[in-house]
């Protein structure tokens, strides 16, 4: 099972309490992830990744076990950590006012 | 017993706001999507309960939310806005060739027959229509494609179509206007455009008087009468009596006649609203006191509204998409500003008062007038 941690606005949308958790088939990558987020909260297609290339958004960030993974490729193996739940996916809204 | 309903778009959040037809007593209610970004918000003119928002943020883009029970409760619905085919390239800021990126949707515009049926103005410049709801968006390509689109260049907001005006006497016209390239015409429905800013004149583009280029604020119809427009342009205010065919302008004797906001009586087709605002170098009221401009003859003679409305050290802007006015038998015209106040005037423009006043900054105001 993977964790997951939205920014709040997101949980908002999603209605989403505290952290999600996912169970993702095959390799545990960033794209695997996301695709299995958006399966489960429809709401975010769009907001963390464009809808066609399937960027990330460039004012959201992916943090893991004290990492930047957020210019990690889409389908780089995430960590072992993050794979086995002992430390959560982190999707953070840049830190940039508002 | 008649009422009415603001809806308010803010830089951090919608509020509606409600009142009887007296409107002397409101209800705020909000914030909607709190801390995002509302462009604007509107509901169906057929299905007054029927609303539609647009919710944006730098961090996580654009949401569409709709309303099926007047803004009590709301759900997401599509997204997704894909400029057909290849997207091609404008003008930037220093003149080069940018390509097309979607920003926002900066304006709703509901069908006057179909509740599932909905225009979105959108930056960079184009324009969209759903026929499900908002569950999905298709470009109008013919607009952004007709030829002229290279040479559009943004405003200091962006390159944003800010303005949809369907025509009530014909279904197959739509009006539409982009800063900064000008106003535009459909007589087929959205599939064929033509640019129509003949008359405009516009110092900060090589040729003032180009076919396209005009960084045009805001343009308003009175149902009754479509063929006639009025049009706040970046200076100038302009009006047209052959569906923008031709324009002249009728800034007369108005103190500045730069601004972004302009509005019909809902009764009186010729009685026209601005709020002139110092310059494009300072966006506030002259003498920092905030008077709204009356034209009872559609253009040309102002006079000045005050009551009510601070008239001194008040530096507030009023934005393109923040005035509307309600269709009770006395005219209700509304107005928000960049310090978060929102007013009303219950009789015309002869006296305001207040509806609220430490909003974050109003983007939008629209009013449905409900019975």
């Amino acid at each position: 099972m993977i964790r997951i941690v939205l920014p709040a606005h997101l949980r908002t949308l999603a209605h989403a309490d505290g952290e999600t958790v996912l169970a993702i088939e095959g390799r545990a990558t960033q794209r695997a992830l996301l695709d299995a987020l958006e399966a489960r909260y429809p709401m975010l297609r769009g907001t963390i990744r464009d809808h066609v290339t399937q960027r990330r958004r460039p004012y959201v960030r992916f943090f893991a076990c004290e990492q930047d993974l957020s210019h990690e490729g889409p389908d780089a193996l995430l960590p072992r950590a993050v794979e086995t739940g002992a430390e959560p996916f982190l999707i953070v809204g840049a830190m940039a006012g508002g | 017993m008649s009422a009415v309903r603001v809806l308010v778009g803010t830089r951090k959040g919608a509020f509606v706001l409600t009142s009887d037809g007296k409107r002397e007593r409101w209800n705020v209610n909000g914030p909607h999507f709190a801390g995002w970004e509302i462009y604007h918000l509107k509901g169906s003119p057929v299905e007054p309960n029927r609303l539609y928002a647009s919710q944006s943020s730098a961090w996580f883009g654009q949401l569409i939310q709709r309303s099926d029970d007047g803004g009590e409760t709301w759900a997401p619905v599509g997204n997704q806005f894909a400029y057909e085919g290849v997207p091609g390239t404008h003008q930037w800021y220093d003149g080069t060739p940018h390509p097309w990126e979607f920003a926002r949707v900066w304006h709703l515009e509901p069908s006057l027959t179909d509740p599932d049926t909905i225009y979105a103005g959108v930056e960079d410049a184009a324009l969209f229509r759903s026929t499900d709801g908002g569950l999905t968006w298709h470009e109008l390509a013919g607009l952004r494609g007709h030829g002229s689109g290279p040479a559009w260049q943004p405003g200091a907001g962006g390159m944003c179509l800010h303005t949809i005006l369907l025509d009530p006497s014909d279904p197959d016209r739509i009006f539409t206007a982009i800063s900064a390239a000008g106003a535009f015409r459909s007589d087929d429905r959205g599939e064929t455009w033509r640019p129509i800013n003949r008359g405009l004149r516009s110092e900060q583009i090589p040729d003032p008087t180009a076919e396209v280029g005009h960084c045009v604020h805001r343009i308003a119809m009175h149902p009754s009468r479509p063929a006639v427009l009025f049009m706040q342009k970046h200076w100038d205010v302009m009006r047209s009596d052959d569906a923008g065919d031709s324009w002249q302008e009728v800034s007369g004797n108005l103190p500045t006649d730069f601004g972004f906001a302009i509005d019909v009586h809902a009764h009186e087709p010729l009685t026209t609203y601005v709020v002139p605002i110092k310059s494009d170098s300072e966006h506030f009221p002259l003498e920092g006191k905030l008077r709204v401009y009356r034209s009872r003859t559609g253009g040309y003679e102002w006079e000045a509204l005050t009551e009510g409305l601070p008239q001194r050290n008040c530096y507030v802007n009023v934005l393109r998409d923040a005035m509307a006015v309600d269709s009770l038998d006395s005219c209700g015209v509304y107005f928000g500003t960049t310090g978060g106040q929102v007013y009303v005037s219950a009789d015309s423009g002869d006296s305001w008062s207040p509806i609220v006043r430490d909003l974050p900054a109003v983007l939008s105001v629209e009013v449905q007038t409900l019975s």
